[in-house]
């Protein structure tokens, strides 16, 4: 059962990543807050964010190297120059804007019962959802 | 120093799971966005399983203080804003157009493709606009 035991132990790990760090350090792990406090440093207490972006970015080298097989995919490919660069800046600005992404306010916001993470995981959920279907329909027709 | 050691730690677990649970592969989490085609609801369990997790361990762990930190830091709004709907609209719409956030971009980046490259290039300067935008207007 691949579709279920592989991404319930993966969503496991990146729960138990979490709660590390909140365990630790007492921080929320939201990687748009890490990236964006790594461009911008605030103060000496944003240092830990360099340190988990370097452990994440490893992971995926250290993984690509040692099980290839996870990587039998592309990103973006096919897809146009001005696509990519789109969906690049709607996810650097939007994340920016409404305070966190899909672990900022969904793996560490709802488990705190967050309406703010409960309003923002909704609305990102559904506006992803409408993008596809709406690409799909804008490719294929009705 | 543990702090660093300890992120470092928790950074690749991260990855770990985003790599196995397949969400750093944007046809996977696509095929959960997609929800007209053949539906693929393993996105569905990486979440339920984080969450869960999280429900019963950060209950746990708010009830104490951090272990190498004096305060935690954890953000304590509770309003609903249009920054919070707009930005959330705005980071749906190009996580649905790609099927990458932030965490698989970055972890994605051992693929070493020019699109990778080009996406978290354009991450960053989507965020550099959002700051450069919000001081315009502190003025």
């Amino acid at each position: 059962m691949n579709n279920v035991f592989l991404p319930l132990i993966g969503g496991i790990l990146i729960g138990i990543s979490s709660s590390l760090i909140l365990l630790a350090i007492g921080r929320i792990t939201g990687i748009s807050g890490i990236l964006s406090g790594v461009l911008n440093p605030r103060s000496q207490g944003d240092f830990w964010k360099f340190s988990f972006l370097a452990g994440l970015i490893s992971g995926g080298f250290t993984l690509k190297f040692l099980f290839p097989e996870f990587f039998n995919y592309s990103l973006g490919a096919g897809r146009s120059f001005y696509t990519i660069m789109l969906a690049g800046l709607f996810v650097g600005f939007g994340t920016r804007l409404g305070g966190g992404c899909t672990s900022g306010h969904g793996v560490c916001g709802i488990p705190r019962r967050s309406p703010r993470s409960i309003v923002a995981t909704s609305v990102f959920f559904l506006t992803a959802i409408l993008t596809v279907a709406i690409e799909r329909i804008l490719l294929e027709g009705l | 120093m543990k702090t660093l050691l300890v992120s470092f730690l928790s950074g690749f677990i991260f990855s770990v799971g985003l790599i196995i649970s397949g969400m750093a592969n944007p046809s996977i989490v696509k095929g959960f966005l997609d929800i007209s085609g053949e539906w693929n609801f393993s996105l569905a369990f990486v979440m339920g399983g984080a969450v869960a997790f999280n429900y019963f361990s950060f209950k746990y762990i708010l009830k104490r203080g951090p272990l190498l930190s004096p305060s935690h830091l954890i953000p304590n709004r509770r309003d609903i804003d249009k920054n919070l709907i707009l930005g959330s609209l705005i980071f749906g719409i190009g996580w649905g157009l790609l099927g990458i956030c932030p965490g698989p971009g970055l972890v994605n980046l051992s693929l070493m493709t020019e699109e990778v490259f080009i996406f978290m290039a354009s991450v960053l300067i989507g965020m550099f606009l959002y700051k450069k935008l919000k001081l315009s207007e502190s003025k």
